[in-house]
Order: structure tokens, then sequence, then C-alpha cells
């Protein structure tokens, strides 16, 4: 199989709109990924999968990540003049930046024809909470179908053309993500929405409530 | 005085209203004995045929991944024998493997070999066992099914006196296994593995030719093969359909390329293909056992290097699969570099194998649902995580 330049070289040679950026993976794996932009994505995707070179007709395994913003320092060292005219003293400046936080689609793709792999894909969202909308490479491929579901459920990403996007594993009157870094879990499901809501209102009125209990006179105020 | 007040009685609708010939909705499940667990099929029927089936999940569900990402790599490994409880080992072995990708661990000779044996017998356990329920789908009550669970058994006593436990082994590490198995303990599981195609044999007499399986399965449920390439189908379910795609064989897995086995193939990708895969699948295995047992070398079973406490694997991804019995078993981990996973991720191969339930079920009768559902072969545990 060619290696992961190459593809990126030819995908940027083919679609000249879409940027195509290789995301290093620093561990022994060295499993490497491409970075694509959503606009282009459905397009690439198709692409990868119909091309005779790679046939990519396998998407294994689609996952989502959750990178919540957080706090960078930079250090940047720097020598300084000692006034009392000695050798220059170096002093480090510490500058802090606030790293934006995103959502991740990540996809790994396989050929059965060729029997080669993997080619990672990943797709990022401009952030963690109103541009969390993606395109669905469900089109392309079948099984990120349940997978792009569980996504949208655990996670929060929207997927754009997916045929139905509903959530998988939590009740659909659920209201937050639970695979995101920032939940919290609440002390006690049992004040959570569910759909037997009704059952327990028809339960409370199932017996009426017993006559308030007689109220007792209360003591009148001596003069 | 009435119990019940006069408007309480059922309703009973006459059958030449607006609501005749129309389509039937029948919720099947959580609580049903042939969906394998609390899964749980919306079927909508046309008379007998089924036009539409949606599948609901998450009835199991109990957030694995996020409970593995706040606890160190080690104390997630007995916690995935959860996912798929009927092959505890295979699950160990694909979180081993990708937690050793992560971390570039080596894994001695010895312990390849027993991975690949322990992996084998719970293909044993798992297939014997499918073909038992498959056969409790078909409406024979239990007789097959107590068969299997009599081989399987034998096998569970061999994991319960290695690990400690039948069915949650907590047998593997990274960088190897947890105990290494006495002569005795071998002896007595070549003894069994070649004892097993007696079993099959006789298995196989009492069902493959019956007449009430052909009859049911064949040219039910067919499945064609691009369609599985493109749902992301694996395991025997797709090789029924006649695709060559066994990752023991396409990624040469651990010591796999050291042993001689073919890869069953199916033509029709109907239940009945899918039912004899399970089977010559079977007898594959007893021959890797063979091979494995004749040339298991001695040595040590855990890499000198490894460590289990305070592990922290640096920065970095990787993505780790295996052939388990029920197809793709994948677990794709980041390290942010801490002691605890940034990502984990379970690719569960029962979960995308369902992806095409609605296509295999549509035209046939709720009867043969609850059959094809039994030839995908799916664990609760692994579909809702």
């Amino acid at each position: 199989m060619e290696n992961l330049e190459q593809i990126r070289d030819r995908l940027l040679a083919r679609f000249p709109a879409a940027q195509v950026a290789i995301v290093v993976n620093p561990g022994s794996a060295a499993e490497h990924s491409l970075l694509l932009d959503p606009a282009s994505a459905p397009e690439i995707a198709r692409f990868l999968r119909d091309d005779p070179m790679l046939q990519l007709d396998y998407c294994s395994n689609v996952t989502g990540v959750d990178w919540p913003e957080k706090e960078i320092t930079d250090i940047v060292k720097k020598s300084v003049p000692d006034p009392a005219g000695g050798p220059d003293k170096v002093v480090e400046e510490k500058t802090k930046r606030l790293q934006p936080g995103y959502l991740e689609a990540v996809y790994h793709l396989y050929s059965m024809a060729r029997k080669h792999g993997s080619v990672i894909l990943r797709l990022r969202t401009g952030n963690r909470s109103d541009l969390v909308t993606l395109p669905s490479l469900t089109p392309v491929w079948r099984s990120a179908d349940f997978q792009e579901r569980e996504i949208f459920d655990l996670y929060g990403i929207v997927f754009a053309g997916h045929p139905d996007l509903r959530r998988l594993l939590m009740w659909d009157e659920f209201k937050d993500h639970p695979m995101r870094k920032d939940y919290v879990a609440p002390d006690d499901f049992e004040w959570e929405p569910t759909p037997h809501g009704d059952v327990h209102e028809r339960a409370k009125a199932h017996y009426p409530a017993p006559p308030p209990a007689a109220s007792t006179p209360t003591p009148e105020a001596k003069p | 005085m009435s119990l019940f007040p006069a408007n309480s009685g059922p309703t009973v609708r006459a059958v030449h209203d607006e609501f005749h010939g129309d389509l039937l909705e029948v919720s099947m499940g959580p609580q049903h004995p042939s969906t394998h667990g609390v899964f749980r099929m919306v079927v909508t029927l046309d008379g007998e045929q089924i036009v539409k089936l949606k599948p609901v999940f998450g009835y199991l569900h109990r957030n694995h991944e996020k409970i593995a990402e706040n606890t160190s790599y080690l104390s997630s490994m007995p916690y995935t024998d959860r996912l798929d409880y009927l092959c505890s080992m295979t699950t160990n072995w694909a979180y081993a493997l990708a937690v050793e990708k992560l971390s570039g661990q080596a894994v001695p000779d010895r312990a390849q070999y027993l991975r690949i044996i322990m992996a084998e017998l719970t293909r044993l356990v798992n297939h014997s066992c499918l073909v038992g329920f498959l056969f409790n789908d078909l409406g024979t009550s239990f007789t097959p099914l107590l068969y299997a669970f009599r081989e399987r058994e034998k096998i569970l006593d061999l994991f319960e006196s290695l690990s400690g436990s039948r069915m949650m082994c907590n047998y593997q590490r990274f960088g190897g296994c947890r105990v290494d198995p006495s002569p005795e303990w071998l002896a007595a599981a070549s003894a069994l593995v070649d004892n097993f195609p007696r079993f099959l044999d006789e298995y196989e007499t009492m069902l493959t030719g019956n007449e009430i399986l052909l009859a049911r399965t064949q040219g039910v449920g067919r499945l064609a093969a691009a369609h599985a390439i493109n749902a992301g189908i694996t395991g025997p379910v797709l090789r029924a359909s006649g695709v060559d795609y066994d990752l023991r064989k396409v990624d040469g897995t651990g010591f796999y390329p050291r042993f001689e086995f073919r890869v069953p193939l199916g033509a029709h990708g109907d239940t009945y293909d899918r039912y004899m895969m399970r089977i010559l699948e079977m007898r594959e295995s007893v021959k890797i056992l063979q091979q494995a047992f004749k040339t298991l070398p001695a040595g040590p079973i855990m890499d000198p290097k490894a460590k289990l406490r305070g592990f922290r694997p640096k920065a970095g991804e990787a993505y780790g699969r295996l052939e388990s019995p029920k197809g793709e078993l994948g677990f794709y981990l980041i390290s942010d570099g801490s002691p605890n996973p940034w990502r984990y991720r379970v690719r569960p191969p029962s979960l995308i194998n369902l992806t095409l339930l609605e296509e295999m079920c549509l035209g046939h009768t709720i009867a043969d649902a609850v059959v094809i559902l039994g030839s995908i072969d799916i664990v609760l545990g692994e579909v809702d995580r």
C-alpha cells in the first residue's frame, strides 16, 4: 500500500479545494492519520473507497474523542543583560494561552479486497458547544451507521446526512452526553426523566392521597 | 357492586373497521427468550411478512468505556471479561494486544502459544454453544444445547483449574499470561482436544442433515457479499457470504502464521451457511490446537520488562484487533502519558454485525427472524457495553 504522504499528495492533487493534513502519532504504534476538513470529507471518503489502488471498502472502527479546552503554558527562554555588567542572565518567560476544545471523529479504514490497511481519518468539530456538526460517512460505509449514532449519543457530534440519527444506547429523553470529559453523573438516576415518567405519575394517582389529618386546633394565644 | 367501573373492560374491535389490513407493529424483547439477552426488535408485519425491523439497544448499557477511562490500564483487564462473557479469553487478548501495541511491549514465545491455545478453546466453546442456541431457536427444546454444554463444561473446567474462574478468566496480561499451565493440565487439554472431533461427528450426525434445519435455514436470511463488506460485517457471518477475510490470516495476529489451517467459506450467505461455518471452524480450531500442543515451547510466560503496576505508556494511540469467535474485536486506545487511558474504545463485533439484520429479515416471518438473529451470534454484554 502507498504510504500516508503519497495518499495525501494524491488527494490534494485530485481535490485542490480540500485541506488534508497528517496527524503524527508519537506512540510506538506509529499509526499516523489524515486530518480532513469536514466540507470535503464525503467526497474524499468516496474516492478512498472506490480508488482501484486503495479500495478501502471496509470501515472497521468509528469512534469519537473529546478534547476539552486546556491551558497551555509556553516557556520562552530569554537572555537579559545584567545591569551590573556581569554575564547575561537567562530568564524564563511564561505565557499562558487557552487551546480551544473540539470533538473528533476517528475512522479506521481497511481494504478487504486488497487486504491492506489501515488508513485512519480524523474529522474535527469547530468547538464543543454549538459548532458540532460533521458530515456523516454512513452513505459511503454502512458500517458507520450504529457507530455514528453512538457518537451522537455519547459525545454529541451531529452527523449531517445520517439516515437515522437517534440515540443508540441512552434513552431518548436523556439530555447530556456521558462520554464527554466534563460530564458529571447525577446523584440519583431516579430523578432523571425516563420513558416511564407517566407510569410513576399514574401510580401516584392510583390511590387517592389520604385525606389530610384533622388539623389540631392551634392553642389560642393568651391575652 | 362491581369491582371495576363499567367502562374498564377490554376493547373488542370489529374486524371490518378502518384499521383492518393495516400493518401490525410487534415489539419483541427486551425480555424475550429468543433475543439472547436484553435486545429488542420493533418488527412491522404485513400479515406474517416482515416489512420493517428496527433494533433497539441500550438495556445493558453501563458505559464500560467511561469506567475504563477512569481507572488504570490493568484494572480494566478483568472488566473486559464482562464484555463477551462467553469468550473472556479472547476479549482479554484483544485488550492486551492493543495495550502492547500502544506501549511497544514484546511477548515471549510460550505466552504467544498459550494465547492461541486459549483463544481456540474459546472458539470451540462459543461455536458449539452457538449451534446449540440456534437449534433452541429452531424449536428443538434444549437437546442439542445440552450436548454442547456437556463439552463446554469440560473446557470450562480446564479454564477454572488454570485461571480460577470458569467464565471470567482474567488470564492475559500486558506482555504475557498470568499463570503457566502444568504438564498435567496440558495433557488433559490435549486429550480433550483429541476427543473433540468425536463430539463434532456425533453433533453433526444429529444435526447437519436434519430436515427441519434444512427447511428452515437454507435460503433464509441471505446476505450478499458486497453488502456485508460495506456494512462492516466480520467473522463467520462474513465468511458465510464467501468473503475470505480472517484476521488470523490477514493480520497474522500473534503466532498464527506458524500454524496450518484453512479458512472455510460459504457459498450462499444464508443461515445454513452460517451454521456450517461454525462447524467447519471448530474442526480447523482442533487442528490448530493439536499443532500447538505438539510444538509448545518452554520458557517464561511474562516479558521480564513488563510492568503491570504503575504502568504508564507514553503518549500516542493504537488500534489492536483480533479475530474473536464473533468477528473483529478491536480496542482503540489513546494515551496521554497518565496511568489511565485518555480514550478507551471497544469495537464490538456483535453490535456491528447487527447493522444488516433488517435487510436479512425483510420478507421473512418472525419465526425466521429469530433464527437469523441466532445465526448472527450476538452477546448483549458486548452490544450494549
